[in-house]
């Protein structure tokens, strides 16, 4: 399989201060291997360095150490960015002009002859459903809009890798539904999508594969699926009123007991205590409800991850000796 | 330290090079006419040029001397107004704003961006200047009832504006690559009066004892865009030719200068960065 995106000890210090003496790591190393026409999720908190990737493979801003390669191609050649869209995190485009004009000056950047730039720019304008505005000058426009103008003008060139920086962002539910649609008809297409997000749901609906990113180092890379599967943390056992005595023998086995009306939870952290369980509830005639295992929810293991990462920061961080 | 960057373009990109400088420079121009501020100053230009026929008809005997000086010298400080209020913003707007994102995500070079910014507004100005000096024509023709062929060296003068023009956007266009667009406008303003005083600065060099302020002054003099050159107003008022070589040579020393401004402003924007 082709990859994509490639990433080689990705690499970005900022600088700062008067004399710009003072360095901040903003990513750390990253090596990702991403292949074509998956749609990859890159999550994280805020400041976790998602945009800072995003704008290195864009040459926005260039890496201190470390390289990439998108499509088989140094990502330092310009030609490249002709197989690319990108949409930046809250988008700010010309206001004076209208989403017509802006798409046709992004195609003319392209180098699109003029029949074929006429033929995308009604395309995107019905796909995004920017029909009745397309002679409204883009000042005028809500957050959501231009958004999506801003989605429209990525796609112009009908890149063949799309990076989203926080593609969700300013759009209402609606919004959020049709661009995810979106993203689903660009795989469907074969398109390899790149999308930050730190809305896991999203990551979740969309991404065949994610990274988690926390304070610029990578915390985990994977089919998320596998992740989400073999990363699973407890059983759950769910019984009907159980009797006092049998509460007494099953509680030390459990990690918690949350009992609501006659059901009692029991979260059993131990997968070899489960069969002990259903004994003790089987002997004391307690119904068994259900049993299922527990998977980590992509919730989890993000939360998992990043404060892994933070406790890990604060283990380095060790003052100096006087 | 950063990595430099290596750029290596097939022959059909070197072809789409020109195509996209000049939808740069198109969509600078569409932007810049779009500015209200440019509006204002083409009508107070126009009024001033008015105000000359005034002024002209009230000075016995030197009437078109005043109308002259006075119109050459309203395209002048007006047409730099406007290079210096829509110069400083060329570049410094767009980092500002960040459209500059959407533009170098595609496959468009660091220097295509800045020169065609750069000949967006030469062109604004160009067409600019041609409103204002059709007003100067206009004025000058209900002034004597008719023009003289000897009229049309006033075009030598709007020529070396034009010129002078070029060179206070380079300078706009370097700062705004620097800088925020009030210190470049503030920058770009002193090194307009200097360049204008340069002949000044020399000659009290040349006037001291001391041989350290002569080298000074001698580089100063040298080094910095010298705008007074390019000042034949008051000549062209009194019926004075402009001579041929000065045209050669001011046009030539225009080019060299706006091509090292350019130059700068290029390896300014090739090292920033945008985040």
């Amino acid at each position: 399989m082709m990859l994509a995106i490639e990433t080689i000890d990705l690499t970005k210090d900022y600088r700062f201060g008067f004399w710009r003496k003072h360095s901040k790591r903003a990513l750390d190393s990253l090596n990702l291997q991403i292949e074509a026409g998956q749609v990859f999720g890159l999550l994280g908190p805020n400041g976790a360095g998602k945009t800072t990737t995003l704008t290195l493979l864009l040459r926005l801003i260039f890496p201190t150490r470390g390289t990439a390669r998108i499509l088989g191609t140094s990502f330092e050649d310009r030609a490249v960015r002709a197989r690319l869209g990108y949409l930046p995190e809250n988008p700010y485009l010309y206001d004076h002009l209208t989403p017509e004009e802006l798409l046709n000056y992004v195609g003319e950047l392209f180098g699109l002859p003029a029949a074929l730039r006429r033929s995308r720019v009604g395309e995107l304008i019905e796909q995004l459903g920017l029909a009745e505005s397309r002679k409204v000058p883009l000042r005028k426009f809500s957050k959501g809009m231009v958004q999506r103008t801003a989605i429209a003008q990525a796609l112009m060139n009908d890149p063949e890798v799309i990076f989203l920086d926080e593609p969700m962002s300013g759009l209402d539910p609606l919004g959020r539904r049709e661009v995810r649609d979106l993203i689903l008809g660009l795989k469907a297409r074969g398109k390899t999508v790149f999308f930050s997000t730190h809305i896991l749901s999203d990551a979740e609906t969309l991404c065949d594969q994610v990274a988690i990113l926390s304070r610029g180092r990578l915390q985990g890379c994977g089919d998320l699926h596998k992740i989400l599967r073999l990363e699973v943390s407890s059983t759950e056992v769910l019984l009907e009123d159980p009797a006092p005595a049998a509460m007494a023998e099953l509680q030390p086995h459990a990690a918690s007991v949350v009992r609501t009306g006659d059901w009692v939870r029991l979260e059993i952290p131990e997968e070899h205590e489960v069969p002990k369980i259903l004994e003790i509830a089987l002997r004391h005639g307690v119904r068994v409800v259900s049993l299922s295992p527990v998977k980590m929810s992509l919730e989890d293991f993000f939360l998992a991850k990043v404060s892994a990462s933070r406790d890990a920061t604060k283990e380095e961080a060790v003052p100096l000796p006087s | 330290m950063p990595q430099r960057r290596k750029q290596s373009l097939s022959p059909h990109e070197r072809v789409n090079e020109m195509t996209r400088i000049g939808s740069i420079a198109f969509h600078t121009f569409k932007e810049s006419v779009r500015e209200r501020v440019l509006y204002n100053l083409i009508v107070f230009a126009l009024l001033m040029i008015g105000a000359a026929i005034l002024f002209a008809s009230i000075s016995v005997g030197v009437d078109q001397i005043i109308l002259v000086n006075l119109g050459l010298t309203s395209i002048s400080v007006f047409g730099l107004l406007m290079a210096i209020f829509i110069g400083i913003g060329l570049v410094s707007k767009e980092i500002e704003r960040k459209t500059v994102y959407v533009i170098l995500s595609k496959p468009v070079a660091r220097a295509e961006f800045i020169v065609g910014k750069y000949v967006g507004l030469l062109f604004t100005l160009l067409v600019n200047t041609s409103i204002m000096t059709a007003g100067f024509y206009l004025a000058l023709l209900y002034q004597k009832r008719g023009l003289e062929w000897h009229d049309l060296t006033a075009l030598a003068a709007i020529y070396f504006i034009l010129l002078e023009l070029a060179l206070v956007v380079g300078l706009a266009l370097l700062f705004s690559c620097l800088s925020t667009p009030i210190l470049s406008a503030v920058y770009t303003f002193c090194l307009f009066v200097i360049g204008n005083l340069l002949s000044d600065v020399r000659w009290f060099g040349e006037e001291s004892a001391s041989a350290v302020l002569r080298k000074a002054t001698a580089l100063v003099y040298y080094l910095l865009p010298n705008f007074g050159n390019f000042n034949v107003i008051t000549q062209v008022a009194h019926g004075e030719a402009v001579p041929g070589y000065l045209l050669v040579a001011n046009s030539c020393y225009a080019l060299l200068y706006i091509t090292v401004l350019v130059s700068g402003a290029i390896l300014i924007f090739e090292e920033r960065e945008f985040r």
